[in-house]
């Protein structure tokens, strides 16, 4: 009894080490702009990804409380859970935003629909700590629409002890039958068909329907090898190791190491999807100086590396990326040096018939 | 014979509170994972103290369902009391129905015609920005009100309606009649109403999901967590309400059970 109860408590010790790992601690801010209470008692509202900002958990920096305490301006804080609700949400015309956080492409559709506002880098006075390769982007060449917030990329992750270790760095261990009932992939229509483009060698952004054809009839083969598709569930399935391969996203699987140890990852050799979500200001917004102001708090070394931990995805942000405080600094995962980074794609905002097109033949594999 | 419809008692139990007792385990899990065991821990209780986006939703959700069914109450009550008024049977019939099809109507319906009407009423009176605490305040007490009328009406069926023709001939004035004599008989439909009203209004995710604009309440935002991974304070949260709501219950019932005795020795005397 004794022994057991020793062993609990050593878990617990471990445990509780591993997990103030992350967190960023602070005792005070430092601020590198200048903020003023100017627009003390107007609101912002905001509308990003759930669980997408260090929200005071942990004793991690609580952003908006901190914003609000630093120039009076009240914080609405809003979430949504897809780049799509977000879209419906502002389309069906009953709501404002001041702030919104969406991906590329759908930066893209907005910015085609004439949906956002400029926004006067020039007033950032934190726009420079953006990395380079973050600027000019597709879905915004000038830089006049969007502010990069996180960056991530889709992997593989495996079960080292189920899988035996050795494996091969392809998006085909997803079809191969060593791993036949133990494999996942992704529950949703763009990145379950990105899975077999890149085996086809295919641009995911393809406007030709016999690419989406053949991908779809790749799915309907690797469909037996499956355990299932999912989403979120994919957490509880790779820490439990009821599965041992799964596509996902890198940040999320520092998360999943946390719980269990025997997990790896890798980028496949045939190359990738890669996301920006950033910042944009809605046409509609009420309230345009406090935006300005609250993305150059986005911005601030200090909350950008809150952020950072707290999310765990990748920072477009130099004051992040050479922090040696932060706790994925150099992390090989998220920050690949030039050698390791795989061949990376964007999505891209596809035309409405093909869209169409492959949502049905997505059906047509749930289906199968 | 006896031990089997025991068994099935105790099975029916188990199944029902089964999830509850885990998500009440795992609140109490160290580890940030909900699938994998740590030890003990208190963590979640107190990260949830910092979550402000929680907190926030959690006092939106609080007060629409305090407020909906505090007014879907009253509306329901006076409803239901003139519609056992009517004596005309076929029209009587005709607002029965026409109260109670919004029960059976799909929540998702529901939803979105009450946003579109909420959006087309707003550019109606100018406003860019329809959406909002009022809205859903109004969309909670459109679908609680069926529900309050359906659990008053049956309460006067039971009452004498010469009761209240008798307090009339006594002197009372109709309003005067109406609190001393009906309210009291048909009091426990009242609360039963306003329970109801406010579980459904607690924990209502589509209707709210269309109508509520800015004003997010705890199921939707509990809901956008699922891109990430739901976090355990929902857990510590999620435990904390439902202690709360079996306390009252509980509560309740002693109460009740005590003033029934009470009136029952009353009756004897």
């Amino acid at each position: 009894m004794k022994k057991y109860l020793a062993l609990i408590l050593a878990l617990t010790l471990t445990i509780s080490a591993l997990l103030t790992g992350c967190g960023y601690q602070y005792k005070e801010l430092n601020l590198r702009g200048t903020y003023d209470k100017s627009l003390k008692g107007t609101s912002l509202t905001v509308y990003n990804w759930g669980e997408y900002i260090s929200d005071g958990a942990d004793d991690s920096v609580d952003v908006n409380k901190e914003f609000e305490k630093l120039t009076g301006i009240k914080v609405k804080y809003l979430t949504f859970t897809s780049n799509e609700t977000m879209y419906s949400q502002i389309m069906s015309g009953g709501i404002s935003y001041d702030i919104i956080i969406p991906s590329d492409y759908m930066i893209e559709r907005l910015i085609n629909e004439n949906m956002l506002q400029k926004i006067d880098t020039s007033k950032l006075s934190n726009y420079d700590l953006i990395d380079d390769s973050y600027k000019n982007l597709f879905f915004d060449e000038n830089n006049e629409y969007s502010v990069p917030y996180n960056v991530g990329m889709v992997g593989i992750i495996y079960n080292q002890k189920l899988t035996g270790g050795d494996i091969d760095h392809s998006w085909k261990v997803l079809w191969d039958e060593k791993y036949k009932d133990m494999a996942l992939n992704f529950d949703n229509s763009r990145d379950a068909f990105m899975t077999a483009q890149m085996i086809l060698g295919q641009d995911v952004n393809t406007l030709n329907k016999a690419d989406w054809d053949a991908a779809a009839d790749l799915l309907k083969k690797g469909k037996a090898n499956l355990q299932s598709y999912v989403m979120d569930e994919i957490y509880a399935k790779m820490e439990t190791g009821e599965a041992s391969v799964a596509p996902y996203y890198a940040g999320d699987y520092l998360t999943m190491l946390e719980s269990n140890e025997d997990l790896r990852f890798f980028y496949p050799d045939e190359g990738t999807n890669i996301f920006v979500d950033s910042v944009c200001i809605p046409k509609n917004a009420k309230n345009y100086e406090a935006a300005l102001m609250y993305i150059n708090f986005l911005l601030e070394p200090d909350i950008s590396t809150a952020n950072a931990e707290y999310i765990g995805y990748a920072s477009p942000n130099t004051a992040v990326i050479n922090n040696e405080d932060y706790c994925y600094y150099k992390n090989e995962i998220l920050y690949p040096d030039e050698a390791d980074m795989p061949k990376v794609q964007y999505y891209h905002d596809i035309d409405s018939d093909v869209r169409t097109y492959y949502e049905t033949l997505w059906s047509e594999v749930k289906l199968y | 014979m006896k031990i089997l419809s025991k068994l099935y008692i105790a099975l029916i139990i188990l199944f029902l509170y089964a999830p509850v007792a885990v998500m009440i385990v795992f609140s109490f899990n160290s580890s940030s994972s909900v699938w994998v065991m740590g030890g003990f821990s208190t963590r979640w209780y107190e990260g949830l103290a910092n979550d402000t986006t929680m907190l926030t939703a959690l006092e939106h959700t609080l007060i629409v369902a305090v407020l909906s069914a505090v007014i879907s109450t009253v509306l329901g009550t006076a409803a239901a009391v003139g519609v056992t008024a009517i004596r005309n049977r076929i029209s009587k019939k005709v607002v029965m129905s026409v109260t109670q099809i919004p029960m059976m109507n799909a929540d998702i319906v529901t939803g979105i015609s009450l946003m579109l009407l909420f959006i087309f009423f707003g550019k109606l009176i100018g406003l860019n920005e329809s959406l909002g605490f009022v809205t859903v305040l109004i969309a909670h007490i459109t679908f609680n009100l069926p529900y309050v009328i359906l659990s008053v009406i049956p309460k006067l069926r039971q009452t004498d309606s010469h009761l209240a023709e008798a307090a009339l001939d006594l002197g009372c004035t109709p309003l005067k009649a109406f609190f001393k004599v009906i309210l009291p008989s048909i009091s426990t439909g009242i609360v039963t109403g306003f329970i109801m009203a406010f579980t459904l209004s607690l924990d209502d995710f589509v209707i709210s999901y269309f109508t509520c604009g800015h004003y997010q309440t705890l199921p939707i935002v509990i809901y956008n967590m699922t891109k990430k991974s739901v976090t355990p304070d929902t857990y510590a949260l999620s435990t904390l309400i439902f202690i709360t709501v079996f306390v009252l219950m509980v509560l309740y019932n002693v109460l009740q059970t005590k003033s029934e005795k009470k009136r029952t020795e009353t009756v004897r005397v």
